[in-house]
C-alpha cells in the first residue's frame, strides 16, 4: 500500500504543494526537450530526404562544435570562426555526398545505414587528430549569448531561468520556423519534399537526388552546428556529446521519422517527461533514471500509435 | 541532322532515334537489337503482350536505365550515357505505369515541383522568399494554373494527391509532366485501370496535348481499340525484339503481331 501510495499520490500532492518547484521542473524540461528537439530535426532532415538514418548526426554535432571552438582557439575571430564552420559543414555535406551516399545509391537502406556508422568513426577519428582529445569550453560570451540567470517570482517561489536557456529556446524556434517556410514555400523547398515523397518521381521531373542530398546534409549540419552550441555552452565541448545522437532515438520514435513537427512535439515531451519523472519519481528507484525513462516513455506511446505521433501511417494495398 | 536548339523542324522530322538499343539485366534479355524512330508532333504507341520490354524501353529513352548496346539519338544529339534529370532538362518528361507521384504534396504543388526546371533563382534569394524569387514563383505559378484548367482539375488543387481517386492521380501526373513543357512525353499505359469513361477523358486529354502543345507522345497501352484510334504510328515489341513497325490498319492485320498476342501452336 505505501508503495503504491508513493508511487500515485505522493509525486502529485508535491506538485500541489509547491507549485514553483513544478514550474521549475517544467522549464527544464521544456529547454533540454528543444535541444533534442534540434537534433532529432537533423535526423528527420536527412530520413526525410534519403531515408537514411544518419547514426553520424551526434558526430556532427560535436564536430561543427569542435571546428567552432578551434579556430577560435587557434586566434580567429569568433564570428568569422562562425562564418568558417558553416564553410566546413558545407564541406563535409559535399564530400559525403561524393564519397558515400553517390557510390551507395540504390544500396539497401541497411547499407546505408552502416556506411553512416562508418562516417561517425572517420569523423571521430579526424576530429581527435586535429582538436585533440580533450573536453573545451564553448564560447559563448563571444558569440554574444548571454549568461546569468533571472529569478522570475511566481506561484509564490522563484523560478529560476538560465538566460543561455531561453536564447537556446528562441534560437531553436527561429530555426525551426525558418526551415517550416523554406521547405513549404521555395522551390528547393518543394524539390525536398518531392525527394522525400518518391526518388523516381522526382528523377523524371529533373530533380537532382545529388543536388539536394547535399542541401540536406547541409541543412543538418548547420542543424548540428546549432545544436553544438546550445549542447556545448551547457556542459562542455567533448567527444562525449555523440551519445545524445542515441537520445533523439526515443523523440524519433515518438514523433515519427518522416516529421519535423513530430520532432519538435516528440523532444518536448520526452524532455518534460524526463525531468518529471526524474524529480518526483526518481527518488523511490534510487537516481539514474534519467538514462532510460526517455525509452519507457517512447515504447509507451509506441503500444498506442506504432508509426509514432505524426508518423506517416503506412496502408498498403495487397 | 540539325544541331539541337537550331532553327524549328519541320512536322514529320525525326525527334529521336533508336537503333540497336540491347539491355540486359544479368542474363535476363530485357529489350534486344530494338531500332526505331519518333517523329516530330505524332503519337507513337508502344504495345506488346507483358514483358514485352516495354517500359524498359521507355526506361531507356529518359535515361533510368543505360543499354549495353545501341545509340539514342534526340533531338539530333547522340548520347551514349544520360542522367534522368538530363533528360528532363533536355525536354522530355514522362508518366508511371503504377503513377509515381509526390503523395504528400497537393495538386498544385506537384504541378509546380514539374517546373522545378524552369526555375532559376538561387538558393539564398528563395531563403529569403523576396525579390526576383518571388516574381518568378508568381510567373510559373500562372503556368501551373493553365494547365489545371486545361486539365480541369481546378477544384482539387489543394487536395493532397494520395487522397485523389486514380484517375485524378494519373491526370495530376499528366499535369505534371505536362508543366516541364517537353518537346518528348512518354506516357507508360495511361489508361490502366481506368474505367469506360475515364478512358475516353484521357484519350482526350492525349490528343488535346498533341494538338493544343504540338507535343510529340510516345505512349504503352494495352487497351487495343484506344491504341488504334489514338496513335499514329505503331511499334510491337515481344520479348525484347521488335516484330512490327507500322501505321495501325498494318498492324492489325499483321501475322507476327497477331501470333504474338493470341500464341502460336507448336
Amino acid at each position: 500500500m505505501h508503495l503504491l501510495y508513493q508511487i500515485f499520490i505522493d509525486p502529485f500532492v508535491q506538485m500541489g504543494t509547491a507549485p514553483d518547484l513544478l514550474a521549475q521542473t517544467l522549464w527544464e524540461g521544456l529547454v533540454g526537450g528543444v535541444l533534442y528537439a534540434l537534433i532529432a530535426l537533423g535526423f528527420v532532415l536527412i530520413f526525410k530526404a534519403s531515408g537514411v538514418f544518419n547514426f553520424a548526426q551526434g558526430i556532427m554535432v560535436v564536430f561543427a562544435a569542435l571546428t567552432l571552438v578551434g579556430l577560435y582557439d587557434a586566434g580567429v575571430p569568433a564570428f568569422l570562426a562562425l562564418a568558417l564552420t558553416i564553410v566546413v559543414m558545407f564541406g563535409l555535406a559535399f564530400l559525403v555526398e561524393r564519397a558515400v551516399l553517390r557510390p551507395l545509391v540504390n544500396q539497401p537502406e541497411i547499407i546505408l545505414f552502416m556506411a553512416t556508422f562508418g562516417l561517425t568513426y572517420i569523423l571521430i577519428g579526424f576530429g581527435e587528430l586535429v582538436f585533440g582529445g580533450d573536453p573545451k569550453l564553448m564560447i559563448t560570451e563571444q558569440l554574444l549569448l548571454p549568461g546569468g540567470s533571472y529569478n522570475i517570482p511566481m506561484l509564490g517561489g522563484f523560478v529560476q531561468m538560465q538566460k543561455i536557456d531561453i536564447a537556446a529556446a528562441i534560437i531553436a524556434s527561429l530555426m525551426v520556423a525558418s526551415l517550416g517556410v523554406f521547405f513549404q514555400k521555395t522551390r528547393i523547398g518543394r524539390a525536398l519534399r518531392a525527394v522525400a515523397d518518391s526518388h523516381r518521381a522526382a528523377l523524371s521531373v529533373g530533380i537532382s537526388l545529388e543536388y539536394i542530398w547535399v542541401v540536406v546534409w547541409f541543412a543538418a549540419g548547420i542543424v548540428a552546428l546549432a545544436t553544438g552550441i546550445m549542447w556545448g555552452a551547457r556542459s562542455n565541448v567533448s567527444f562525449a556529446l555523440e551519445i545524445i545522437a542515441l537520445k533523439a532515438l526515443p523523440v524519433l520514435i515518438l514523433g515519427g521519422f518522416t516529421s519535423i513537427p513530430g520532432a519538435i512535439v516528440g523532444g518536448v515531451i520526452i524532455g518534460v517527461g524526463e525531468k518529471l519523472g526524474e524529480f518526483y519519481w526518481g527518488p523511490l528507484l534510487g537516481s539514474g533514471i534519467e538514462s532510460w525513462l526517455a525509452y519507457v516513455i517512447a515504447l509507451i506511446f509506441l503500444l498506442f500509435r506504432p508509426q509514432g505521433l505524426f508518423g506517416e501511417r503506412i496502408i498498403e494495398r495487397v | 541532322m540539325r544541331a539541337p536548339g537550331g532553327p524549328d523542324v519541320a512536322v514529320g522530322d525525326v525527334l529521336l532515334s533508336v537503333e540497336n538499343v540491347s539491355l540486359s539485366f544479368g542474363g535476363v534479355k530485357a529489350v534486344s537489337d530494338v531500332s526505331f524512330d519518333i517523329r516530330k508532333g505524332e503519337i507513337r504507341a508502344i504495345i506488346g503482350p507483358n514483358g514485352a520490354g516495354k517500359t524498359s524501353m521507355l526506361n531507356i529513352i529518359n535515361g533510368f536505365y543505360h543499354p549495353q548496346q545501341g545509340r539514342i539519338t534526340f533531338r539530333g544529339a547522340t548520347r551514349a550515357k544520360m542522367r534522368p534529370h538530363d533528360a528532363a532538362y533536355g525536354g522530355i518528361a514522362r508518366t508511371f505505369q503504377n503513377v509515381a507521384l509526390f503523395r504528400g504534396m497537393t495538386a498544385l504543388d506537384n504541378i509546380m515541383a514539374g517546373r522545378s526546371l524552369k526555375m532559376h533563382k538561387n538558393f539564398f534569394w528563395q531563403l529569403l522568399r523576396f525579390g526576383p524569387a518571388m516574381r518568378e514563383e508568381i510567373e510559373h505559378r500562372h503556368r501551373a494554373e493553365e494547365i489545371i484548367d486545361f486539365l480541369k482539375i481546378q477544384e482539387i488543387r489543394r487536395t493532397p494527391v494520395g487522397r485523389l481517386p486514380y484517375g485524378l492521380q494519373k491526370r495530376v501526373e499528366l499535369g505534371r509532366a505536362l508543366a516541364m513543357e517537353p518537346e518528348l512525353l512518354l506516357l507508360d499505359e495511361p489508361m490502366a485501370g481506368m474505367n469506360m469513361e475515364e478512358k475516353e477523358d484521357m484519350s482526350r486529354f492525349v490528343l488535346d496535348v498533341n494538338d493544343h502543345y504540338g507535343t510529340t507522345i510516345a505512349l504503352i497501352e494495352h487497351d487495343m481499340g484506344v491504341v488504334m484510334d489514338l496513335s499514329d504510328r505503331v511499334v510491337v515489341l515481344d520479348h525484347g525484339i521488335k516484330i512490327a513497325d507500322g501505321t495501325p490498319d498494318e498492324i492489325k492485320t499483321n501475322q507476327a503481331v497477331i501470333d504474338a498476342y493470341l500464341g502460336v501452336a507448336h
